[in-house]
């Protein structure tokens, strides 16, 4: 503690002002914040609505929303009544929803920041992309971890052709596994592809329509937070 | 106090400062291209440049004499309400100090200063955009003529990228439009740094104070779509 003052005194041009500082002034962890990425369709609104109904009685959840048209995504949460109103906060982007997630965070900080000041101590804060290719990836200045979902049904070569959110992301989910059979994906191949992408970094297969479909995530999630408050990014 | 933006030694920050990608928010805007597509007053080309040169003249001129009067060193919560006596339309004064909230941060990861610190702290809800840049341009040592140049450009530059998205406009012909006006934007910077120096004299009035009709209604309106590419 006293040794960060002396560092502030001595190097005042460290800190920058997005993500980087885990703790707030007082010196509580501020709120986890972790990113959903991934093509249109393939989940990721679901995902995050699963999520926190998974999630909300254990812990304090905000959701930050990038539609890429204004508000569908957002509204799609509140009609699910997945979290009170004014949890959720829908950003736009202009047109470019990779540019609001990696190249210029701003708009989407500023949401993130007027959750935490507005909405009381939050544990976890979800910001959902909008859908993008696959080279669209978050900041590390925006998330402390992102989750990237595919589906089964967006061809069962995406895991081998890669790209950064597969390959990299912190947890990969591969969605609507009940379609692989409508769709002819060889989920045994899907597996093997991203293993070979993605080395030990974890990979879950799931049917979120499915009651309890989201556990693997949920799960992930819960130990990521685990981890975040004993003071381990 | 520096001299005008011919300076040779520090041209670099204010390149820094003005690419269009220096992450200040600005990508999720539009200029009030957005709702002018949707109502066909850009259509093309030669539509987008009559839009950018209205905009250029009016609330360019305003935005770009009060970011040169704050890179001067006049007191930016003055300034901030001259602003806001400038803005007769709440969307756009919204817009204007989200965007400016969002250039505070990142004029303070890039230049920091204590002036900068004061101003979020008086307005952390964001002072208007103008008045952050100019206090940005002043604590990268550049000065009040580079602060209008920034702002000037800005304000065609916003307009004609987005007009390549919402149009698929050749991105050729957009940036064509921007090299067609800048002449223009020459002018429009150096009057509205003449302006800011008459503030000595003649106070904060001598800002200008064009207004754009146009742009304020529809700004308004597009305020209120339900659907919508852009922030504004």
């Amino acid at each position: 503690m006293h040794l960060g003052h002396d560092l502030d005194e001595k190097f005042p041009h460290r800190h920058t002002y997005s993500a980087a500082a885990p703790e707030h002034p007082d010196g509580t962890r501020r709120a986890l914040r972790i990113g959903l990425g991934g093509p249109v369709g393939s989940g990721k609104t679901a995902t995050v609505a699963a999520l926190c109904r998974a999630l909300r009685t254990e812990m304090s959840i905000a959701v930050v929303t990038n539609d890429i048209y204004t508000r569908e995504d957002a509204d799609f949460l509140l009609r699910e009544a997945v979290l009170p109103p004014e949890r959720i906060q829908a950003v736009e982007t202009g047109a470019c929803p990779h540019t609001a997630i990696r190249d210029d965070i701003s708009a989407n900080l500023e949401a993130v920041e007027d959750l935490e000041n507005e909405t009381g101590p939050l544990d976890l804060i979800l910001v959902e992309s909008g859908g993008d290719n696959l080279t669209a990836t978050f900041s590390k200045g925006l998330v402390d971890a992102q989750i990237f979902v595919i589906d089964v049904a967006g061809g069962d070569d995406i895991p081998r052709k890669g790209g950064p959110g597969v390959t990299t992301a912190d947890l990969l989910v591969i969605n609507k596994t009940d379609l692989a059979p409508h769709v002819g994906s060889d989920l045994e191949g899907m597996a093997r592809d991203a293993e070979a992408q993605r080395g030990d970094l974890p990979v879950t297969f799931t049917s979120l329509k499915d009651e309890g479909g989201v556990k693997p995530v949920a799960d992930w999630v819960r130990e990521r937070l685990t981890h975040w408050t004993a003071g381990r990014a | 106090m520096k001299k005008g933006g011919l300076h040779p030694m520090n041209r670099a920050a204010l390149f820094v400062l003005a690419d269009g990608r220096f992450p200040a928010g600005g990508h999720a805007h539009s200029g009030g291209a957005e709702p002018a597509v949707a109502a066909g007053r850009i259509r093309d080309a030669d539509s987008l440049e009559g839009f950018c040169r209205g905009r250029l003249h009016t609330a360019g001129l305003v935005a770009a004499a009060l970011a040169a009067a704050a890179a001067a060193g006049h007191d930016p919560l003055a300034l901030d309400e001259a602003a806001d006596a400038r803005t007769p339309v709440q969307a756009l004064r919204t817009t204007a100090r989200k965007l400016g909230r969002q250039m505070m941060r990142a004029a303070r990861a890039t230049w920091p200063s204590p002036e900068l610190d004061r101003l979020a702290a008086a307005r952390p809800q964001g002072a208007h955009q103008p008045v952050v840049l100019g206090l940005a341009v002043r604590s990268a040592g550049l000065a009040p003529l580079d602060a209008a140049y920034a702002m000037a450009y800005e304000t065609v530059s916003g307009p004609a990228t987005a007009t390549v998205r919402l149009l698929s406009l050749d991105p050729f012909d957009a940036t064509a439009v921007l090299a067609r006006l800048a002449p223009e934007l020459d002018q429009v910077a150096a009057a509205a740094t003449r302006a800011a120096q008459h503030i000595l004299e003649e106070g904060i009035d001598a800002l200008p104070a064009a207004s754009a009709p146009l742009l304020d209604i529809s700004a308004q309106q597009h305020a209120t779509w339900p659907v919508r590419l852009f922030a504004s």
